[in-house]
């Protein structure tokens, strides 16, 4: 624990993550090198789906990640109303728009995925509109964040929602689903069965662990900008107040 | 305690009734969805009939929205809200009052007016009830929900446009269990189990909300 809470010193942040940034960077590139080359070159083509199945290789890992970041929004917004951590709001902050972003990439991967597959771009199932609705809640607090000017009550509030939004998705979830099986069978995307193969299980792991890692550095670069961003406010504060006491000397 | 309750609910009621712009609004904003609808849709009567629970579902949930920005900012302008905060009335109880009388004065009236904006979309006779039920115990999970999305919007000016963009997502199980209460009648679906989810999600919502909610204000200046 005091571990973790000499890492939540900005200043300690901004010198660990400098160092591990080029590393997270590096492994993600040679890992999503990896993957890819598998992916293209040496896993196969699904005896049903043809080349589409490589679409899985990105879809899987975005929706993986969607709810990951939120997941990390969750523990910081902890952090936040809890121990009142800066780190943790600028942590919440700058994961925000990269959640919201694998949502994004689920949604659109999964729509050209559904186009040769089901034939249509969008159908209302279970789970594309669960990762909608998350989706949504990303954009909502997005949208909050950038309401309220000043950061400290921003993040807050931030927080608040979020945790409202964790305790909601599994309600979500679950009403979703009983909806989707009410309006239609579940008969459109269904995977059949778990039992993936392993010659394209190996590239889905190369490939989940290099996106995994590529959003860590992604996340890591926000939060340090991000620092770097209330730095400056803060300094420009200062800045301001010396130049009015200074134009007030004068003016005396 | 319970005192303070009944001042903040009583005072909340005598405004939505005589300073105009609550309940009242709420309804006829309800009146006009409904109506506007089966202009888009055609005057076909089956059709209508068919999604008219859905129809009505909407419009109750739009009509909810549109007052709730205004549920604290009020009283963050004209300074009430530091006295309920200052307040020995716990904040949480407060805004339950608050979110309750919300309730009073939108959720309730837009429930009794349901079955005859029912006439218009063309609803079955045996439709009516479970409608009018699921609206009696859905609405107030909106309203509880909207109270937390006001409490965190209080300060912003431009807070009714944000308000449903926060409170959609949230309000999906609600829409969808609403609507199939409402549909059951016409199904083989049972009507109890819709409605106790019903119940159960506006009980969640008042407890969640209303926490949410008192957080959300009781930020430190």
């Amino acid at each position: 624990m005091a571990s973790l809470t000499e890492l939540a010193n900005p200043a300690r942040f901004m010198r660990l993550s400098s160092v591990l940034l080029p590393w997270l960077a590096g492994a993600a590139a040679v890992l999503l090198a990896i993957g890819f080359y598998l992916v293209w070159f040496v896993a196969p083509s699904d005896y049903q789906q043809g080349e589409t199945i490589k679409i899985m290789y990105i879809h899987v890992p975005a929706a993986w990640l969607a709810l990951m970041f939120y997941s990390m929004m969750t523990l910081s917004a902890l952090g936040v109303l809890v121990w009142r951590h800066p780190l943790a709001d600028v942590a919440q902050q700058a994961a925000a728009p990269i959640g919201a972003c694998w949502a994004l990439i689920c949604l659109l991967t999964g729509s050209f995925w559904g186009k040769p597959m089901w034939g249509t771009y969008w159908v209302w199932d279970a789970r594309l509109t669960s990762m909608l609705v998350l989706f949504l809640l990303y954009l909502g607090l997005i949208a909050l964040r950038r309401a309220i000017d000043e950061p400290s009550r921003a993040g807050r509030a931030v927080a608040i929602l979020t945790l409202v939004g964790c305790v909601n998705i599994p309600i979500i979830k679950f009403s979703v689903d009983w909806w989707s099986t009410l309006h239609q069978p579940a008969s459109v995307l269904r995977l059949s069965g778990p039992t993936i193969h392993s010659s394209m299980l190996w590239p889905l792991v190369i490939t989940a662990v290099g996106f995994t890692l590529l959003a860590l550095a992604l996340h890591c670069a926000a939060m340090q900008a991000e620092i770097l961003r209330r730095r400056v406010r803060t300094l420009t504060i200062f800045e301001a107040e010396r130049l009015d006491r200074l134009s007030l000397q004068a003016a005396q | 305690m319970s005192r303070a309750f009944l001042a903040i609910l009583r005072r909340d009621l005598a405004l939505a009734v005589r300073a105009g712009g609550g309940g009242e609004l709420a309804l006829v904003f309800f009146l006009t969805v409904v109506v506007l609808i089966p202009f888009a849709l055609g005057p076909d009567l089956n059709l209508l009939s068919r999604i008219g629970p859905a129809i009505l579902w909407l419009g109750a949930l739009l009509a909810t929205l549109i007052g709730l920005d205004r549920l604290f900012q009020a009283d963050e302008e004209d300074g009430s809200l530091d006295l309920i905060r200052g307040a020995p009335l716990p904040l949480e109880l407060a805004v339950f009052a608050k979110a309750l009388a919300h309730w009073l004065t939108t959720g309730l009236p837009l429930t009794l007016a349901a079955p005859l904006l029912g006439l218009l979309v063309a609803l079955p006779a045996e439709g009516v009830v479970p409608l009018t039920a699921s609206l009696a115990l859905g609405t107030p999970a909106l309203s509880f929900i909207g109270a937390a999305a006001a409490a965190l919007t209080a300060s912003l000016r431009r807070g009714g446009l944000i308000l449903p963009i926060l409170v959609a997502p949230l309000c999906v199980p609600v829409l969808i269990f609403g609507v199939s209460a409402s549909d059951a009648a016409r199904g083989p679906m049972p009507l109890q189990s819709p409605l106790l989810i019903l119940a159960a999600l506006s009980l969640m919502a008042a407890a969640v909300g209303c926490v949410a909610a008192a957080a959300a204000l009781r930020q430190p200046d």
